[in-house]
This record gives C-alpha cells, sequence and structure tokens, in this order.
C-alpha cells in the first residue's frame, strides 16, 4: 500500500466465537506513526478485531504481522512483549491494586526502569490519577477507571496502541485531552495507533486513515477526510442527535 | 408535556443537605436538589465527582453519611430512602435503576432477564412457589401476565427477535437497552439511569432519546440520569444538576447550564458543535472537500477556538495551513506589538513608570483605538491608560498576568480587569477593528 512495509497488517482474518463467525475476512493495516480507526456499530465486530490481534479469540483463518513477524499464533504474552499495549473495552484494570501498583504492572516490560519518567507523563494527562494513587483500583469511579486503563497501556511505552473505546464514560473535557495527548504522543514519539471509538466524528477527526466495519466485514477504506465526507458513513455514524 | 399520567407537581425525589464520605474521603459534600415529577433530570459532571455515589445513596447501595432523600410517590405515600434497605426502594419506594457497567444475568436469557425483574409480583402469586408448583389458575395468569409484560418492552426495545438468546450475547448497544427495560419491569415510578448512551454511536444515542422520552410520555415514570453524552443531555432533559468534587456548581435549564461558565471550564471545554456546523455549512456552500471546508473556517470560529486555548496546539481540527494562517493573523494581532514594540519603549522617556510590558511611546499611525469601548473603561480610565502607553486594544488583549497587576495598580483597581474580563472584550475588538482576512461565512456560528 502507501508504504512498502506496515507495522500492523491483518490478512483476511476470520475469528469465530463457537459456531458464529464474527469477523469475516478482514483485511487491515497500519503503517508506521499512523493513527488508524475503526469505526461501526455496535456488534460489528471492532472489538473482536481488537481482542484478535491479541489472540484471544484468535484468528481462524488469516495472518496477522508486526513488524514483519507472523504473530497469528504467538501466546498473548509474547504479543503483548512486542510492544502492543491495549486499552481494552470496559476497563480491565486490576481492582485490587492501587493506582500506583496498576501503573507498574503496565511498566513492567522494563522492571520500571522508566517508571518515573513515563508515570509523570501519565499524570500530566490525568492530574485525577496523581490524587488517587494509595487508591485502589477497584474504587475508582468508572471514569477514573478509563483513565487508569489507559495509563497502564502507555506505560508499557509501545509501538502500537490499540485503544478500544478510550472516551467510553469521560466527561466532554476529559476526551479532548485524551484525544490531543494521542496525537501529541503520535506527533512527537511516532506512535503507532489503532483506535476504535463509537465517537465516529472525534476518531475520524484524529485519525489519518479509517476502515467501517459492519457486521464483521470492512465495508469501506480511506482517508479520515474522505469518510467524513462520505454521504453513507455520514448518515450511519455521524448524524441522528449529535447537533 | 405529560398532563394526565401526573397530577402531582411536586416532586417526586428531594435530595437534601446530602454527604457522604468514605473514610477521609468525602464523596459528596452538602448536595442539595429536587427532582420533578415526570420530568427527565439529568446529573452531569467531570470523573469522579460522585454522580454514581448520589445514585448509590438513592438506591440503598451505600447508607449516605448525612442527609435526607425524600421520595414522595404518585398516591402521596413519602418514603426517606436513608432509611430503607436496597430491595425495599425497589419493592416499596418504586425505584428502579441500571448500572454504568453493564450488570445483566448474562447466563439467563433476554426474556428471563425481564421476568426475574418481576420475581416480587410473581412470588406472591405463586403462593411462594407452592401455589405455583400446584399450577392453580391465578400464577398462571400472572405468570402469562408477566411474559405479556416482558414482550411490551421487548418490542419497545426492538429485542423480540433475540428473545431467547444469552443476555451476555448481546451487542453492547442491545444490552443497555435491556438494562433499561429490566428496571421498567418493576413498574418504577423513578428510573435512575446510569451513563445508559456510553458506548452508543450518534444514531444509537439518538434512538436511546426517543425510547426515554417514550417512557416518559407512555408510563409518567420520572426518570434521573447521569450521563456524557451532551446529545442526550441537552436534548432530553427538562433539568440539570452539575456536580464537581461532591459539590453542586450549577442546577438549572439545559441551556442555562450549557452557558455556565462555571460548568465550560470544569467539563464541557469548548464545543465541537461550533466545529461540525461549520463543516456542514462549507459543505452546503459547494464545497466536499474537507481541508477547504476547514480552511472556510479560519474566521471568526477558529479565532474563538484558538483564542479559548490559547496554551493548546488545535492540531486536531485544523490542517496546518490553516494554523499557519491564524498563528500570523494572531501574531499580527498580538505578539508584534508585545515583541517588537517593548524595544523602543524602554528607551521612551515619555513613559511612567508602573506601566505594563507593552507600552507604547504613541499611538501607532497617530491614531489611538477607543478604549472606552470596553466596558469598565470610562474617558478617566482612558486618559490614565493612554499616559501609560496603552493606546490599542491589541495591547490590552496582550496582557499577561503581571501586566494586569500594573495596570491595576495605576488604576488603583483591585481584580476589576479580570472580573470585566477586559483582555477578552479587548480580543474582541481588536479582530473586529482587523480587515476580515478571509471569505465571509453565512450563518455564523452560534
Amino acid at each position: 500500500m502507501s508504504e512498502p512495509q506496515a507495522l500492523l497488517s491483518i490478512e483476511n482474518v476470520e475469528t469465530y466465537y463457537g459456531n458464529i463467525r464474527a469477523l469475516s475476512g478482514v483485511t487491515v493495516h497500519a503503517n508506521p506513526g499512523e493513527i488508524v480507526t475503526l469505526i461501526g456499530a455496535n456488534g460489528a465486530g471492532k472489538s473482536t478485531l481488537m481482542m484478535t490481534i491479541f489472540g484471544m479469540p484468535r484468528a481462524r483463518t488469516g495472518r496477522i504481522i508486526f513488524d514483519g513477524k507472523d504473530i497469528t499464533k504467538l501466546p498473548t504474552h509474547d504479543i503483548a512483549r512486542l510492544r502492543i499495549a491495549q486499552s481494552p473495552e470496559g476497563r480491565r484494570i486490576f481492582p485490587r491494586m492501587t493506582v500506583q501498583e496498576n501503573l507498574q504492572m503496565g511498566a513492567s516490560l522494563d522492571d520500571l526502569k522508566y517508571f518515573d519518567e513515563d508515570s509523570r507523563m501519565v499524570f500530566d494527562l490525568f492530574p485525577r490519577l496523581k490524587e488517587r494513587i494509595n487508591q485502589r483500583g477497584g474504587t475508582l469511579s468508572g471514569g477514573e477507571q478509563q483513565m487508569l486503563a489507559i495509563g497502564r497501556a502507555l506505560m508499557a511505552r509501545p509501538r502500537l496502541l490499540l485503544l478500544d473505546e478510550p472516551s467510553l464514560g469521560l466527561a466532554p473535557l476529559i476526551i479532548k485531552h485524551i484525544f490531543e495527548a494521542i496525537k501529541e504522543l503520535n506527533k512527537n514519539t511516532g506512535l503507532t495507533v489503532f483506535l476504535v471509538e463509537q465517537n465516529a466524528f472525534g476518531a475520524l477527526k484524529l485519525a489519518d486513515r479509517g476502515y467501517v466495519m459492519v457486521n464483521g466485514i470492512v465495508k469501506m477504506s480511506g482517508s479520515s477526510a474522505d469518510l467524513l465526507a462520505n454521504p453513507e458513513v455520514r448518515a450511519a455514524y455521524l448524524e441522528g442527535g449529535r447537533h | 408535556m405529560v398532563s394526565e399520567v401526573q397530577k402531582n407537581t411536586s416532586a417526586i425525589l428531594r435530595v437534601e443537605r446530602l454527604s457522604m464520605k468514605f473514610g477521609g474521603l468525602i464523596a459528596i459534600n452538602d448536595l442539595n436538589f429536587e427532582a420533578k415529577r415526570g420530568a427527565i433530570t439529568a446529573l452531569i459532571g467531570p470523573n469522579g465527582a460522585g454522580k454514581t455515589t448520589v445514585f448509590n445513596c438513592i438506591t440503598g447501595f451505600y447508607k449516605p453519611t448525612e442527609g435526607m432523600l425524600t421520595l414522595t410517590r404518585q398516591n402521596g405515600e413519602e418514603y426517606l430512602l436513608e432509611r430503607m434497605a436496597d430491595f425495599v426502594i425497589t419493592k416499596k419506594a418504586k425505584v428502579a435503576r441500571t448500572f454504568q457497567n453493564i450488570r445483566l444475568f448474562s447466563g439467563l436469557t433476554v426474556l428471563e432477564n425481564l421476568l426475574v425483574a418481576q420475581h416480587n409480583p410473581l412470588m406472591l402469586s405463586s403462593g411462594f412457589t407452592v401455589l405455583g408448583l400446584l399450577g392453580f389458575p391465578t400464577y398462571r395468569k400472572a405468570a402469562a401476565d408477566a411474559i405479556e409484560k416482558a414482550r411490551f418492552w421487548l418490542e419497545k426495545i426492538n429485542l423480540v427477535d433475540r428473545a431467547d438468546d444469552p443476555a451476555g450475547d448481546l451487542p453492547y448497544g442491545a444490552q443497555r437497552r435491556l438494562e433499561i427495560a429490566r428496571a421498567m419491569c418493576t413498574e418504577p415510578e423513578l428510573l435512575c439511569l446510569d451513563e445508559p448512551a456510553a458506548g452508543l454511536n450518534a444514531r444509537e444515542s439518538a434512538e436511546l432519546n426517543k425510547l426515554l422520552l417514550d417512557i416518559r410520555a407512555e408510563t409518567g415514570t420520572s426518570i434521573l440520569l447521569i450521563e456524557h453524552d451532551m446529545s442526550v443531555v441537552m436534548e432530553i432533559s427538562d433539568h440539570v444538576v452539575v456536580l464537581e468534587y461532591g459539590t453542586k456548581i450549577s442546577d438549572g435549564t439545559p441551556d442555562m447550564v450549557k452557558n455556565d461558565p462555571k460548568v465550560i471550564a470544569a467539563y464541557l471545554g469548548v464545543e465541537d458543535e461550533e466545529v461540525v456546523e461549520l463543516i456542514e455549512q462549507a459543505e452546503a456552500a459547494g464545497v466536499d472537500d474537507i481541508t477547504a471546508a476547514v480552511d472556510l473556517l479560519s474566521t471568526e470560529a477558529l479565532h474563538e477556538i484558538v483564542e479559548a486555548h490559547p496554551e493548546a496546539e488545535p492540531v486536531e481540527l485544523i490542517p496546518a495551513a490553516a494554523i499557519a494562517e491564524v498563528a500570523s493573523s494572531k501574531a499580527r494581532s498580538a505578539r508584534k506589538p508585545v515583541a517588537k514594540k517593548t524595544q523602543p519603549t524602554a528607551t521612551a522617556a515619555a513613559i511612567k513608570a508602573g506601566s505594563t510590558s507593552n507600552a507604547l511611546a504613541g499611538p501607532r499611525g497617530g491614531k489611538p483605538d477607543k478604549l472606552i469601548l470596553i466596558k469598565g473603561i470610562g474617558p478617566v480610565n482612558e486618559r490614565k491608560l493612554n499616559e501609560h502607553g496603552i493606546f490599542h486594544f491589541d495591547q490590552i488583549a496582550a496582557w499577561k498576568k503581571a501586566d494586569v497587576i500594573a495596570a491595576e495598580t495605576y488604576l488603583a483597581f483591585d481584580g476589576r480587569i479580570a472580573r470585566e474580563d477586559w483582555i477578552a472584550q479587548a480580543k474582541k475588538l481588536a479582530k473586529e477593528s482587523q480587515v476580515k482576512p478571509a471569505p465571509k461565512k453565512t450563518g455564523g456560528a452560534k
């Protein structure tokens, strides 16, 4: 495609839950330093694709290649070691660990070598987490848990960051901060971001390219500007209520 | 709107002096508000402000540290919720709720989830299982009614087709709707919804709006909701209460709250909609390329966005070309006088001591701006400002904190410059006095 070597390329992947096919023939790629977004209705298979990258569930057919290496059959923990970090849907933080410990889990790939530096960055982004540093994750409010999940993913110094609905349950102002921060990280460190969002307008504004998923199939793809201007996309995901 | 359903227009829920402390953490601090009967009341605020804690107090999950929660039912009965156990609140006070992270019985089918919600009436009519086992007709009728009611709600939420699927298999948006239906099956008078639109896309939240309005119109149920999706809050709620750090910071109609500076600062930030609108205008004007559309908006709206966040780079909204343009126009209006003209001022003897950093020896081009146009500046102050080398709006617009202090000292004002927001006024005037660089838009941003 546009770049000779994509950082992540997903080729013809099919994923099943039991006998139900959740993804059929999905081909998606992300070039180094790109922000790519995946939009689509609830139940279209966006989160499934995110999880498939991590091998839970495994792709039944097709290949997933990260930085030239086939990771389709790699165990999940080995995939994480390649510096792919994920902020999963539904804030899967460690509820009995404190905020600090949750962040340490994220930084464990480097034996906490960069913990101070990176946690400062996370606290700059989410000052709320600093106020709650010794509180257990499970006692945080919903939105704070979401911040923690994103913060933990960032602590891993990822090369590829997978964000599954980062804006879920967050105040409008915080969403803006997060989107700005993603853009900033992307610009400054060349971080590649793969973003799943319900807030399609915000996601397309942020991303370089986007894919539209319908019922487990990638139905459309293109530059964000094209998708934003596409009448079909607008009708399905951008309009209705947001005026 | 709803006239017959509720004759009793009083408050259904009165929250008075509610406080909730967890050890040393004050989650809610002396909160007072009312939810009107038959109205949709929204509770909004930054994350961790204590919104869900308020819900947990209302529904008996927590016992509040202090305060009174009075629920008045349609028939006039009053309940003090803080004294009741959670299951009694549902049963007697008729309060139902949904959860921020969905808590359906994911192993049960969709239909079963709705039947569980009707456990109380079913238990009664089955004589606590005995009559049910014996197959008494009263029980059979009750069971049929329960299924009928479940069907009614399944139709409302468009899930009849999936009635026999496990609830956990439904996509996220459908689970959210099912939670609302389950709550409605308990026939509540007050329905508490914790972020019902979280994880829904624009279209789905529009459908949710319709569902909630329908619920209110058809059953007269009062709704209290926590939500971050402003397209839901501002569109359907009659009344909005804003919390920050457990304290109420604003309370009123959606329009009032939306324009409350405190709410904007703490919660909303700058509205994206302004940009959306402009893009749409551009499209209407026949520009289908988004970049060109954004270029079109490089005038007022962009200035406003840039000025509201002087320190933030508006990269996500605006392509580089537009930024460059704003930056240059900003520099034209603000930076230049500060940066370039300060050196001559240092040597200019005409300027009094204690002047601001960007004082000028004389008005540029010999023509001072009419500073009295700024609210709060009269002729006397204008003269004083002129004496101190301030002749132009853009000079005031460029004032930093130290300059404001300096100016306040010689004007003998205390805090008035900030209070009357001279700087913003001056910015506006400075902009107006400038020649507009880009083509005019029609319609204008709101």
